[in-house]
């Protein structure tokens, strides 16, 4: 899941192992000149024999679902499926959840995605490594390592309960804790990645004219990398919206306080599934509103 | 999902002397189930019972759906009558009934149903949307305790596991779930006057590949020798 899951978005330039020794030298030397600013139109390009049948048997891999789940949904009692009541909450439920979720992500995110790929220090890929594990950790499993850490009984949840009588399961912040989990590596990987790819010397420029260090991040880093951070945060909320293991283990399932659309759709399958047929049509038309509004500025087609 | 894993380790079967057969179970029957497959397989030379267990809703949503099942064990009648046409007509093969989990001990001193309604426990149930959450329903509803729960978990072993990760105090969970977790579990009995009883039938699937077999194996459920097995797991006997 790790590799494929990069975005497209973000070009790794070539040396993305940080351990290895001469840094500073690769990275400098290898910079290519400035980009120009608007790169010829590439010529027509010829895709190598056999590209075409196999590119469009992944179209059809990765849209079949989606039609059948489109012809199959039941269109005349959708308005009464749709309005039945807890999907609004629900619906609002998931967009408060895991907008907080990339909200926390982004102010946490950024500066750790800034250490990893600006900083050296002893241990360094391991930490990468346990930044990176919630993406390869099944969710359920995320969710029953949050309550052992969150949990009351929880080796933090314990003295968090116990200081100020907070605990986090069966809450609206535990789920937003538990979509924090499982998103921020998306967009840890994705802005580290942009951070690498971009051209230091406009920071070193920067430095040269005076700008201290916060200046240079906020005027030329940030702009130089929003690509990166859309495309991270885009890929962090989708990974929230998504999220249901690591949600129903942690927080629970109560409507109203933790029950997201993923959790409705589940149980509307256990005993309505024409019902989470058309919850899951609600879900698929906002992920394809914001990927489609995305288009172009997030992930630039060339 | 489940019903792919099953269908694509169905195709690297040899096809020697065994008969594979294929055997839909409700989730609370995992344990139960799984020693009945291996007297099934002792009994009868050659059987080879393989098991899909998952919460009856979703076993019978991949029924109708066309997943590659011989029998469908429901833990409800109402689940196993939503895959149609899909199965043929069923018998309860066993009973169950519901009991108060709570964490081993009993710290809170949960003595019945009524103390479920007490503000200082954190109460899970399983959602209306699967049995052991309406039969839950049901029993609060009957006996007229008003309670308000932290979460209605999608599954009954999500209800059993939360108290015994010590995240819930109590919950309302089938007989068998508080005997199969007895380690890190205690339970309450609810009287026969207040409880429900659930009736788990069992059914041949129309299109099942093994008919012969499947409906073995639903007789040897129903056979004796199964009610004694089904009965060590704390359920009740069936039949009709």
């Amino acid at each position: 899941m790790t590799e494929d899951e990069r975005p497209p978005a973000v070009e790794q330039s070539g040396d993305s192992e940080a351990g290895s020794g001469a840094r500073g030298a690769s990275e400098r030397g290898s910079v290519p000149a400035l980009p120009a600013r608007r790169p010829r139109r590439a010529p027509r390009a010829v895709p190598p024999f056999g590209f075409v049948p196999l590119a469009v048997l992944a179209v059809a891999f990765l849209a079949l679902p989606v039609v059948a789940l489109v012809v199959r949904s039941p269109w005349g009692s959708l308005a009464a499926d749709l309005s039945a009541p807890g999907v609004l909450t629900a619906l609002r439920l998931s967009l408060i959840c895991s907008l907080s979720a990339v909200a926390l992500s982004l102010v946490l995110g950024v500066p750790l995605a800034w250490l990893l790929a600006r900083v050296r220090f002893r241990g360094r890929n391991l930490v990468r490594a346990m930044v990176l594990l919630p993406m390869v950790l099944p969710p359920v499993v995320g969710g029953v390592a949050l309550l052992l850490a969150f949990g009351r009984h929880g080796l933090v949840g314990r003295w968090l309960d116990a200081a100020f009588g907070l605990t986090l399961p069966f809450t609206l912040a535990g789920v937003i804790v538990a979509e924090t989990f499982v998103a921020m590596p998306f967009l840890v990987i994705t802005v580290e990645a942009g951070m690498r790819a971009m051209d230091r010397r406009y920071e070193d420029a920067a430095a040269t004219l005076g700008a201290g260090r916060w200046m240079t991040f906020r005027r030329v880093t940030l702009p130089l990398i929003a690509p990166a951070v859309g495309a991270g945060a885009a890929l962090s909320w989708a990974r929230a919206l998504g999220e249901f293991g690591a949600t129903i283990t942690f927080a629970g399932n109560m409507p109203g306080s933790t029950q997201t659309m993923p959790l409705a759709v589940y149980l509307a399958l256990q005993s309505n599934p024409e019902a989470a047929f058309a919850l899951s049509l609600v879900m698929l038309a906002i992920s394809l509103t914001v990927l489609v509004a995305l288009r172009g500025r997030w992930f630039p087609s060339r | 999902m489940l019903a792919l894993s099953v269908a694509l380790a169905g195709c690297g079967e040899d096809q020697s002397t065994e008969t594979p057969l294929t055997v839909f179970a409700a989730a609370s029957l995992t344990d139960a189930f799984t020693e009945l497959g291996e007297e099934f397989a002792a009994a009868r030379p050659g059987a080879a019972p393989r098991f899909s267990f998952a919460g009856s809703g979703d076993l019978a949503l991949q029924i109708r759906e066309g997943a590659p099942a011989d029998v469908f064990a429901s833990a409800d009648v109402v689940a196993l009558q939503s895959a149609g046409d899909a199965v043929d007509a069923s018998r309860v093969f066993a009973r169950n009934r519901m009991a108060i989990v709570v964490a081993p001990g009993n710290p809170h001193a949960v003595k019945g149903l009524a103390d479920l309604g007490r503000d200082d426990l954190k109460v899970v149930l399983a959602a209306a949307d699967v049995p052991a959450g309406r039969y839950a329903a049901e029993i609060l509803e009957r006996t007229q305790v008003a309670v308000r729960p932290v979460s209605l978990e999608a599954t009954v072993k999500g209800v059993v596991s939360k108290v015994a990760l010590g995240e819930a105090d109590a919950g309302i969970v089938y007989v068998t779930d508080v005997t199969a977790a007895k380690d890190t579990v205690g339970g309450v009995s609810i009287p026969d006057a207040q409880n429900a009883v659930a009736e788990y039938p069992i059914a041949r699937v129309t299109a099942a590949e093994h008919a012969d077999e499947a409906a073995a194996f639903v007789d040897f459920v129903l056979s004796p020798e199964g009610q004694a097995i089904l009965a060590r797991y704390g359920f009740a006997a069936g039949g009709t």
